[in-house]
């Protein structure tokens, strides 16, 4: 179990790639985590501060489409807010593009796999119509700049991302006894509260109780989101006095600052420790991670306040990363990225698909195998267990997607005996290359690799 | 021995015959069948099944009240685009529950809405929910096996999401690959048991919808549903043939959508093609189901209501109360169940929605009861917990 560059890139990476070298040690694979952000520069993402006022604009189109009903200007306003959810449409589309562009043209690709990651750990959805578009934007601004920083820091700003309010209702939430709870007749929502406990720090293993979950609910009032302005502190739905989480009784002075103290906490907390290694471990390397790695891993979080960048070196420089069993399954997404990568498809091919062939070669492929694009089944994110993904519809996905997707993107597709090598490194399975030459023809013999256990398997 | 060793001993030679499918070893712990339809959008229940001899009827929806329905009796309406469907409404095959709904009130959103009707549970704890009533039923039950319960479709039916096995098709999965293709694919698939079974059933699955879209189909019964279908082709007829398909197996639980019910302005045409739809896969299962469909239920449930109220725009907006349409062997239908609140502007839900008389949830209660012997608790506590089923709703047989 030692360090194997094929394995880093496939494993830890976004896969081998005839255009980049794989990993030749750890520190290798490291450095794409350190300097500048290469790929958020080569394929922009706007972040939702920047495409914040277009809510304001979509829900402006639909008040004056529905306050035109059965006048002369009825047609005009249908007409105009149907434009503004096609641009929409066309943002989300391109938002897909430029993910996969990234993991695509990306030296190593850990960085993009990071952030994969912590997108899921932070489970955002759309839940209106205004703000279908607001997903990938509000990971961009608030997780991709803080992948290779502290989690504290991260946690801080997605409780104040405005796509997390949204999703989680917390700007719903009002103390019952506040000012703007009395007036308006509302009281409080756990939902964010439960959530940022159970699945975003120190887990659901029960280090905290029902009443605990009320304080910090009662404490994360006030964070709140208006389409005009954006996110919002407003201390008038906070309720008065103070609050006790996990042992530790914060300020009573209604404010933001009382907030980050106690994400502050909870981010070192020993359980979120614990809780994300043993997540990072699981998701990388497979189920019941290796004692003795998690261990190190632990350590460096609270020995480095939670410094990612640590525990992601605690774990590549254990022994037990590079177990060449592998346990893990490419997610859909991962799938499609490594595709594209082995084969050099040029990342301008994916970043001009229109609308129609983003549906066929993308997003209708990615629901069939069990992952439509921005549409996780719940706040606990996807699944991590390779059944979970290894269906029967999931395969057909899979294989259909290798069959007929690849010649589209390059007509001239690889000699299938070189691919396998190409995709897989040198120490392919004998039966993938035996089928490989044995295909029919150049299509086939791609595909077959492609949907390979070997292939789809990190 | 289990079918998945059964499956691992055959090794890749399952796959290739046409002749054995992986769906025949299974076995299921019940006989009857259930098949859930979400119309998602919120479909007008008071346009649908129309209440034309309520003195307010007329008055509230000056249009859409206007085009004839189809007269089931003095009181009730039937929507014209669902004429297809009055025979079997003569033969006791189909029918409606009127004003009823989930226990979501007033926000009338439909991502909300559509999550406590899947989830099933009351209101309050609906957004934390991780899995959907129809998954909480498998998790009830001992001796589920993975073919048991079909979610069907590009949705993602989160009423079958959770920790009880269920499998998933979709239509754009259509799996085509040459002899030698497939071979190879078993080559490359061999050693690893995961990837081995699941490509297998994918092969047998794809390969039998090819060679006999409907097995087992019924010609006559088949000719008959033809005659009245609207759109043989679309998604929505091969969605509810591959349904059929599992059903006629080892499957006794299929979930799918219909979109499309959010009729916010020119309601008639709207409504006439969601409605074709819903039509045409009725018929296609009954078709497809041949004789299990006498042991079939079939619930087609929406997120909420709509206004009693036309709207501006000859459409109607979001309400509260609606109707549940259902279908099959196993249901009285024949019959507009439910009590009815009336539409005077005291009996509406905040003067403006109908008025829910029954939780829609107590419906499909009963209707797991009567199909899988169920126990008054373990729906009560597990699949709808906290849900008080209340008196039997009379659609029952």
């Amino acid at each position: 179990m030692t360090f194997d560059p094929f394995l880093a890139a496939i494993r830890f990476g976004t896969g081998l790639s005839p255009r980049h070298a794989p990993p030749g040690d750890v520190t290798a694979l490291l450095a794409d985590l350190s300097g500048p952000d290469a790929m958020a520069v080569r394929y922009p993402i706007p972040t939702f501060s920047q495409m914040q006022p277009s809510v304001a604009v979509l829900k402006d189109a639909a008040k004056a489409r529905r306050e035109a009903r059965g006048t002369p200007q009825e047609d005009v306003m249908l007409d105009a807010y149907r434009a503004l959810s096609q641009e929409t449409i066309r943002l989300r589309a391109a938002n897909l593009h430029a993910t996969l562009a990234r993991m695509i043209d990306a030296p190593v690709g850990l960085h993009e796999r990071l952030m994969r990651f912590w997108v899921d750990h932070f489970t955002i959805r759309a839940r209106t119509n205004q703000v279908t578009h607001g997903v990938t934007p509000a990971v961009e601004e608030s997780i991709r700049p803080h992948v290779a920083g502290r989690f504290g820091t991260m946690l801080k700003a997605v409780a104040t991302q405005p796509m997390m309010l949204l999703y989680l209702d917390q700007q719903l939430s009002h103390g019952p006894t506040s000012e703007l709870g009395l007036r308006r007749d509302r009281g409080l929502n756990e939902n964010l509260a439960r959530e940022m406990l159970e699945l975003h720090t120190v887990g659901a293993g029960g280090v905290f109780t029902q009443a605990e979950v009320r304080d910090f609910a009662e404490l994360l009032i006030g964070l709140t989101y208006h389409p005009q302005q954006g996110f919002n502190y407003d201390a008038r739905q906070a309720e008065p006095g103070s609050e006790t989480v996990l042992g530790v009784t914060y300020s009573d002075a209604a404010s933001l600052d009382t907030i980050h103290a106690a994400l502050d906490d909870l981010a070192l907390h020993p359980e979120t420790a614990r809780h994300i290694c043993t997540k990072l471990a699981v998701h990388f390397i497979g189920p019941d991670p290796d004692a003795d790695m998690l261990a190190q891993m632990t350590d460096a979080y609270l020995d480095n306040e939670g410094d990612i960048v640590s525990v992601v070196t605690a774990m590549l420089t254990h022994a037990a990363a590079f177990d060449p069993v592998k346990r893990k399954v490419r997610r859909p997404v991962e799938f499609i990225a490594a595709t594209l990568r082995a084969l050099d498809v040029a990342p301008e091919s994916v970043l001009a698909l229109d609308r129609r062939r983003t549906r066929e070669k993308l997003t209708t492929p990615l629901q069939v195998m069990g992952q439509p694009w921005e549409s996780p089944p719940g706040p606990d994110g996807w699944p991590e267990s390779d059944a979970a993904w290894v269906t029967p519809q999931g395969m057909a996905g899979r294989i259909s997607w290798a069959m007929e997707v690849p010649v589209t993107f390059r007509r001239d597709l690889p000699d299938p005996r070189d691919f396998v090598e190409m995709a897989l490194g040198p120490h392919a399975a004998e039966e993938v290359a035996f089928a490989a030459a044995a295909s029919e023809n150049r299509i086939e013999g791609v595909g077959i690799v492609l949907a390979s256990a070997a292939f789809q398997r990190r | 021995m289990d079918r998945r060793r059964f499956l691992t001993a055959l090794g890749c030679s399952v796959a290739a015959s046409p002749f054995v499918t992986p769906m025949a070893f299974a076995s299921a712990p019940w006989d009857n069948r259930l098949v859930v339809i979400i119309l998602r959008g919120a479909m007008d229940g008071l346009d649908v099944i129309r209440p034309v001899g309520d003195p307010d009827y007329a008055g509230l929806r000056p249009t859409l009240a206007a085009a004839d329905g189809l007269p089931l009796s003095d009181f009730w309406h039937l929507h014209p685009a669902l004429a297809p469907l009055v025979p079997l409404y003569e033969s006791g095959e189909m029918g409606a529950f009127h004003a009823v709904s989930t226990p979501y009130r007033d926000k009338r959103s439909h991502f909300d809405g559509q999550d406590i009707l899947e989830a099933g549970y009351g209101e309050t704890s609906a957004m934390g929910a991780r899995d959907g009533w129809l998954n909480r039923l498998l998790q009830a039950t001992p001796g589920i096996e993975t073919e048991t319960a079909f979610a069907i479709g590009r949705d993602e039916l989160k009423i079958l999401a959770g920790d009880g096995p269920v499998s998933r098709w979709s239509p754009d999965a259509n799996l085509r690959l040459s002899s030698q293709a497939q071979r190879l694919l078993e080559m490359v698939h061999h050693d690893d048991p995961l990837f081995r079974d699941a490509s297998a059933q994918a092969i047998a699955i794809a390969h039998e919808l090819r060679m006999n879209p409907v097995t087992g189909i019924d010609d006559d019964m088949m000719a008959e549903a033809m005659m009245g279908m609207n759109n043989r082709g679309g998604d929505h007829v091969k969605v509810a043939e591959f349904a059929a398909g599992r059903l006629r197996g080892d499957t006794r639980i299929a979930s799918f959508s219909i979109n499309g019910w959010d009729t916010h302005l020119n309601q008639r045409q709207g409504l006439t093609r969601v409605l074709s739809q819903l039509s045409d896969t009725i018929l296609t299962l009954r078709a497809g189901l041949g004789p299990v469909w006498g042991k079939t239920a079939v619930l087609c449930m929406t997120e909420f209501g709509r206004t009693a109220r036309e709207n501006g725009t000859r459409g109607t907006d979001h309400g509260t109360g609606g109707a549940m349409i259902y279908a099959g062997g196993a249901l009285r239908g024949g019959q507009v169940a439910g009590d009815w609140p009336g539409l005077g502007t005291a009996d509406l839900y905040q003067e403006r929605d109908l008025m829910p008389m029954r939780d829609v949830r107590g419906l499909a209660g009963w209707v797991m009861r009567n199909q899988f012997g169920l126990d008054r608790a373990v729906i009560e506590d597990a699949v709808f917990p906290g849900l008080d089923l209340s008196s039997e709703p009379g659609f029952l047989l």
